[in-house]
């Protein structure tokens, strides 16, 4: 069998980690492989040395059967192998085409560019696969399904033979990921070879030609799609049987507890991001927001949280209006940035349990913080939330992805607080570590709580929620029940095409 | 008094005021849009200015002082690179680490060489250009030379192969990284530029004041700094708000010559700075790493 791509006992170790532990991985030309496995399982590590980001400790790489050596991205890309990162590597103020010729411009004899020689390229491949964009815009103006064509051709114009995408789909909507999918075949028809890191499995049945499933740095087995289940790869990435239930027990009481009324807000640069919005929430229930990045959605959570004034409406939340006082809203805030906003990453996981409530009486009087107090908040937390390593004095920064989420849950939802706000509360974690941010936010739906839960996961959205408003353009566009709806219908009104009533 | 501030003479003397601003205001934008902070503009012009005089004193020929000031400025530029973009220390401490230096280096080297820590003698100035006689206010060569590097800078910035790389890896230098693109030379030529202009700056200080005095810099890398930031960071930019300085201080300077005695005339320069600043240019947006050494991500 002819391999485009065979990649030899690779290993590769960061410090005590073994990221990449004696890997086998080979692809055939002309096929869509896909790569699967949890987070940490060396997917991204493996990549990154086929594209010379990294060296191997050791193994061998063959290209077409021939042994290479791939110092570098630039030596990678004169194989023919081109990368499309999970987070674009596109620079938001230079153009598409500068973007796309950077590195391999086309100059004249003193270093000027050719720009519209180059723009003549990138049009002409444009059409070619159809993978349409404007050359002159800036990609700060274009949307995530623009920007990721933009990558593409970053690639194509690259002559790239051999195309990886590292989880392109998280961040597009059902028709966007459509589209790609329609543009991946199209390259296989074309022979070019395509590798999909993700670890959706749908996608995998959906797209895939074979796929390499890898646990723990190590590959546990290389199938082809046809012979294989979604139900059997998710044993084998996990490295036992998943089963999941989620059951939505009581329905939601008719209490409204958090009522938004006419809500209008900026954005940061000022412009109009959330528009005479209302909604409300009762009790028990968990009302899921969809809307595609940067439709108001984050600014509508920072007004509900108190983290931002709005220009006109109010929030009540049991009856009590929160705007015009001073004191904060008794809210759970689950935000969208661990690192950033939730935690303070070099502080230890005891001090992390109290940040935004030290000034509790139970934890601090005038002068000084109850040290005792916040040991043994910080011990019952550990212990209920199953944070590992239950270590209290360890910085937070030395957590999981997955254990550092549990410490902001611990943290907000021993609060108390009759409503709860979760945006993307599973970005970036595991199997494990979503169902336990799953179950912990259906158990506060039990105890009555009224939860809004933004994320960009549709799946997880549909799971959920009881009720789903899609926002589009800082407004709701409509409101459905979850268990009456598709991702496909979700996807239309995300993207503005259908107003309410139309 | 009113005429003189439109007069031949007031003109001449902006121009000859904002050079040393301008130079290394167009240096520093080199620097930061590949993503290096530059405030040792400061002590590079001091040190650049003080390497003229000596070559100057040595040679009596100020060519090879303005020659040994650019150089000058590049070492102490090359220093900064080292430190900031090699070792990837702090970029702000590393600029006041130099500018201190430059402090202590050339006082210290000016009573060694010149018996004095605080004056240098008198060097040899420069002669007017003949060539473009029929442009008077260009037959300084520096005030040509600055207008032509102005256009070089620019034109290299936004149009060449090298300008799109250093905008790159100032912007975003994993992206450049992923595309083949080497961070840190690139990050190193942009700071050396830096220290070329500037060194040009300083060596037009000594060479306009026939001697180095100590401290002489005064401020002016500070200022450009200031001037490349109201200039967004665009070469063009950065020359016209040293030109709106030049022309404050020299409207100062007539002022000062009519009315004696009044102190807060000399503001006159620092309050226009505070208001341009303060709002009337809109907001600046700084190159996205700028101040940030990059590394390679882990994993």
């Amino acid at each position: 069998m002819m391999f485009s791509i065979n990649m030899q006992h690779i290993s590769k170790r960061f410090g005590n980690l073994r990221a990449n532990d004696g890997v086998n991985f080979s692809v055939q030309q002309g096929e869509i492989h896909a790569l699967v496995g949890e987070n940490g399982a060396g997917k991204s590590t493996l990549m990154n040395i086929l594209y010379g980001i990294h060296q191997p400790d050791e193994g061998s790489i063959l290209l077409n059967e021939n042994l290479v050596k791939l110092e570098t991205p630039a030596r990678a890309i004169s194989f023919g192998i081109g990368m499309v990162h999970q987070h674009f590597m596109l620079i938001p103020s230079l153009t598409v085409t500068e973007n796309i010729i950077l590195g391999n411009e086309l100059t004249s004899m003193l270093g000027f560019i050719n720009s519209s020689e180059a723009e003549r390229t990138i049009e002409q491949l444009s059409d070619r696969y159809r993978l349409p964009v404007n050359p002159r815009a800036r990609v700060e103006s274009l949307s995530v399904g623009q920007q990721q064509r933009v990558e593409l051709l970053k690639l194509l114009y690259r002559n790239a033979e051999i195309l990886i995408l590292d989880e392109p789909t998280p961040v597009l909507t059902p028709q966007e990921v459509e589209e790609l999918f329609h543009t991946l075949n199209n390259f296989k028809s074309m022979g070019k070879t395509v590798i999909l890191i993700t670890h959706k499995l749908s996608e995998v049945m959906a797209i895939s030609n074979s796929v390499t499933v890898m646990r723990r740095g190590k590959v546990v087995t290389r199938v082809d799609t046809v012979s294989t289940s979604q139900i059997e790869l998710a044993r084998l990435m996990v490295g036992h049987d998943v089963e999941f239930r989620t059951v939505k027990t009581s329905p939601p009481s008719s209490m409204p507890v958090l009522v938004v009324e006419g809500v209008s807000a900026q954005s940061d640069r000022h412009l109009p991001a959330v528009r005479n919005l209302s909604l409300s929430i009762a009790g028990g229930e968990i009302l899921g927001i969809a809307a595609i990045e940067g439709n108001g959605q984050s600014e509508l959570i920072q007004v509900i949280t108190g983290l931002r004034k709005p220009t006109a409406g109010k929030v009540v939340i049991k009856g009590q209006e929160y705007l015009s006082s001073r004191h904060h809203p008794p809210v759970s805030h689950i935000p969208e940035d661990r690192g950033k906003q939730g935690l303070v990453l070099d502080f230890t996981i005891s001090e992390n349990l109290i940040l935004g409530r030290h000034q509790e009486k139970n934890f601090s009087g005038l002068f000084r913080l109850f040290n005792e107090k916040v040991e043994s908040n910080a011990k019952q937390l550990i212990q209920v939330y199953d944070i590992r390593p239950p270590t209290k004095h360890l910085r937070v920064r030395n957590l999981s992805g997955g254990n550092q989420q549990k410490v902001i849950i611990a943290r907000e939802l021993s609060k108390n607080a009759p409503v709860i706000v979760a945006n993307h509360p599973t970005r970036g974690l595991d199997i494990w570590a979503i169902e336990f941010v799953h179950s912990s936010l259906l158990r506060e739906r039990t105890n009555g709580k009224a939860i809004l839960l933004v994320s960009s996961d549709l799946e997880e959205l549909l799971k959920l929620s009881d009720r789903i408003a899609v926002m589009y353009e800082g407004e709701i566009v409509t409101i459905v029940e979850a268990k009456n709806t598709t991702e496909r219908e979700l996807g239309i009104y995300m993207t503005g095409a259908v107003k309410r009533g139309a | 008094m009113f005429d003189s501030l439109i007069s031949f003479a007031f003109l001449s003397q902006t121009l000859r005021i904002s050079i040393p601003y301008a130079l290394p205001a167009i240096g520093g934008t080199f620097s930061e849009r590949g993503g290096v902070a530059n405030i040792a503009l400061e002590g590079i012009l001091l040190i650049a200015a003080f390497a003229t005089t000596v070559g100057t004193f040595w040679s009596n020929d100020p060519l090879i002082g303005i020659c040994c000031g650019v150089g000058a400025g590049m070492v102490t530029a090359f220093l900064h690179g080292i430190i900031s973009v090699t070792l990837k220390a702090d970029q702000i401490v590393s600029g006041i680490a130099i500018n201190l230096l430059a402090i202590g280096v050339t006082k210290f080297s000016c009573q060694l060489i010149f018996n004095s820590s605080s004056n240098s003698a008198r060097i040899v100035g420069m002669e007017k250009w003949n060539f473009p006689s029929s442009i008077p206010l260009l037959e300084n060569p520096f005030v040509a030379g600055t207008v032509v590097v102005l256009i070089i800078a620019h034109v290299v910035l936004f149009r060449t192969r090298f300008g799109l790389r250093l905008r790159s890896v100032g912007e975003h230098p994993a992206a450049a990284e992923s595309l083949g693109i080497n961070v840190s030379r690139v990050r190193h030529a942009g700071v050396l530029i830096s220290g070329v202009l500037a060194g040009a700056g300083g060596a037009w200080l000594a060479i306009d004041q026939h001697s180095f005095t100590d401290g002489m810099s005064a401020g002016r890398g500070f200022i450009a700094l200031a001037a490349l930031i109201i200039g967004k960071w665009t070469p063009l930019g950065a020359a016209g708000a040293c030109l709106l300085f030049g022309c404050a201080e020299s409207i100062s300077i007539q002022l000062q010559s009519s009315f004696h005695g009044l102190q807060f005339i000399q503001l006159i320069p620092y309050i226009i700075t505070m208001f341009v600043l303060a709002g009337f240019i809109g907001r600046s947006i700084p190159p996205a790493t700028i101040g940030i050494p990059y590394e390679k991500e882990k994993h």
